[in-house]
């Protein structure tokens, strides 16, 4: 399994409050889970494996404890899929500027 | 200090305004008037700065005097549709041009010069939107530390690709970016944050977040009669939390714009509810939609400062509502016509320019204050792709069969794009409402009579008439 090292770029989270903490007032599907937190950082742990109890340092210097869920984490962004939907807009309406709707 | 501070929800809570009042190092209280009301021009006027200022300070970070551009087969294809006579000119302000893609630039850029002035070591904001990428960049020019405070993920693991964008961008500016999962405790961690590092309160909201978007409505006024010698005859605003609103209206008063329309627009996202778990990942829009638009109208004091220097009623002649598929339709015409590629907020007030446009004669100019950046995550394409994983249908129809959360209505064509009115006296009706629950039903003094009058920019007259029918 992969560790991470001493001074590695990590994420780790953390429940901040269980659901009998959380604020009055929330729509029951809110107040049923916890309000969890991730925060990425080096980590100041000599060795340690996805699902230790770990510290980081993060980018302000602070020292966060939570539960190590990732190393080097990836950016999962992308531009997805092109959209059916979307792709003819711009030749429809290119051709009502240019008149050519009118002609056929 | 106390050295075993309590960390409960309601402990900290109750220590909410010393901690506010320390991060913003702004005495609220000398504002205060009497029972609901406080002096709003004098905070403005005491805590801000001028548009001299701000323009000064916003030159050391390369922020503001963005490109106007005119829009010109928008507004060809808006008349191809508009009756004779009819069919605005549309020009847009290219605010994606901030150093960090989006107008919040101006915002960040008075807050960090003044946490950087008082001495502060670094800022904290809360924020899922551009506001953290912006804080993040100016920070970084100023040489803060900076901490972003989002809230992302639901409890299935699953985050809006354009928060995750925003994410990335705050790090990319070496900003820390505290992740939270769904719930307004965002707030509460956020106070023990700022407790825990006693940086500055980088809020949307202070008198700072909002003078430095006046100077965006002051360039836009002299860029307007620069180009065609006259006023716009309306400036469209994304609306949510108000200060988009407010501060354009105050740069575009200052610039002495007497007969420009002062219009917000929002996504509808009526039905999905803010606080919901289950909702959250439901909205194809982060920002500029109604579930922010309507509240912060109706109450702007529930944000993260005692008093909210973003008050959208004082300033708003109209306010409209679009769908999620029409802004789609609207961000697909300004990249295929006019060669711009940009992000999603800004295209909402297009959206209502291209439906507003129509009606209004072809000698008018109609302005859309602003465009954002656009990139990986922040797009059309994974947005939607997104939306339909979460099982929304996406499909091409009449935008009035839209339902937020259910589906999203690409409009099939142009003519189909068509603003919602929302009727401004029901806003200010809810919000004498809060008023009066505020004063448990109390009578209004003089004072606050005016106070309000000034707040929904209307007469003592109507608010003591529906004050009273408020339940007062
Ligand atoms: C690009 C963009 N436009 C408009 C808005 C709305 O501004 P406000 O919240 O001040 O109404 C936001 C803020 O969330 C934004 O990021």
């Amino acid at each position: 399994m992969e560790k991470a090292q001493t001074g590695d770029w990590v994420q780790v989270f953390k429940v901040v409050l269980k659901p009998e903490e959380r604020a009055p007032g929330l729509p029951p599907e809110t107040a049923k889970v916890p309000l969890t937190m991730k925060v990425k950082g080096f980590l100041i742990d000599q060795a340690a494996a996805v699902g230790d109890q770990v510290a980081i340092r993060t980018a302000t210097g602070r020292k966060v404890e939570g539960k190590l869920i990732g190393i080097n984490p990836a950016y999962e962004i992308d531009y997805g899929r092109p959209q059916p939907e979307l792709l003819n807009i711009g030749f429809e309406t290119r051709s009502l500027l240019s008149g050519e709707a009118d002609k056929q | 200090m106390n050295n075993n501070p309590d960390f409960s929800y309601q402990g900290v809570m109750s220590r909410k305004n010393r901690i506010m009042k320390q991060a913003v190092g702004i005495d609220y209280d000398q504002f205060e008037l009497e029972g609901i009301a406080f002096d709003y021009d004098a905070m403005m006027n005491k805590a801000g700065y001028s548009l001299e200022e701000v323009r000064k300070i916003q030159e050391e970070t390369n922020v503001g005097k963005t490109p106007l551009f005119e829009m010109h087969n928008l507004t060809k294809l808006v008349r191809l549709h508009a009756e004779p006579g009819k069919g605005a000119r549309i020009f847009i302000k290219d605010e994606a041009c901030n150093p960090s893609g989006s107008f919040k630039a101006r915002r960040a850029s008075l807050s960090c010069y003044q946490a950087q002035k008082q001495g502060y070591r670094g800022v904290i904001s809360a924020t899922s939107g551009n506001y953290g990428a912006a804080v993040a960049s100016q920070s970084a020019m100023r040489g803060l530390n900076c901490i972003v405070v989002q809230e992302l993920f639901d409890s299935q693991d699953l985050s809006q690709p354009e928060i995750m964008e925003k994410g990335r961008a705050c790090e990319a500016y070496g900003a820390e970016v505290v992740q939270l999962s769904v719930g307004p405790e965002l707030f509460y961690k956020f106070l023990i944050l700022l407790e825990e590092t006693q940086y500055f309160n980088a809020s949307l909201y202070t008198p700072f977040g909002i003078a430095g978007i006046e100077t965006l409505g002051y360039e836009l006024a002299e860029q307007v009669r620069r180009t065609v010698g006259k006023d716009p005859a309306a400036v469209l605003i994304t609306h949510a939390g108000g200060g988009n609103v407010t501060g354009t209206a105050r740069g575009l008063q200052k610039a002495g714009c007497k007969d420009t329309d002062v219009i917000g627009i929002s996504v509808d996202l009526s039905g999905l509810h803010m606080a919901s778990d289950h909702d959250f990942n439901r909205k194809s829009f982060t920002t500029g939609h109604t579930g922010f638009g309507v509240p912060f109208a109706t109450w702007p004091d529930r944000a993260d400062v005692p008093r909210n220097a973003a008050r959208s009623l004082r300033y708003l002649d109209r306010y409209y509502t679009v769908t999620q598929g029409e802004v789609f339709y609207m961000t697909e015409l300004l990249a295929q016509l006019e060669g711009l590629e940009r992000g999603p907020a800004g295209n909402t007030s297009l959206a209502g320019a291209f439906a507003l446009a129509m009606e209004m004669d072809r000698d008018d100019v109609i302005v859309v204050q602003e465009t954002e950046y656009t990139g990986a995550g922040k797009h059309p394409s994974p947005q939607l792709t997104f939306a339909r994983k979460l099982g929304i249908a996406v499909k091409r129809g009449k935008p009035e069969e839209s339902i937020p959360g259910q589906n999203i209505i690409i409009p099939e064509s142009p003519a189909q794009i068509a603003v919602k009115r929302v009727d401004l006296d029901n806003l200010k009706k809810s919000y004498l409402k809060k008023v009066a629950q505020e004063k448990g039903g109390g009578a209004l003094s003089p004072v606050e009579l005016d106070y309000l009058a000034a707040e929904l920019k209307t007469s003592t007259g109507w608010v003591e008439k529906h004050y009273g029918k408020a339940g007062g």
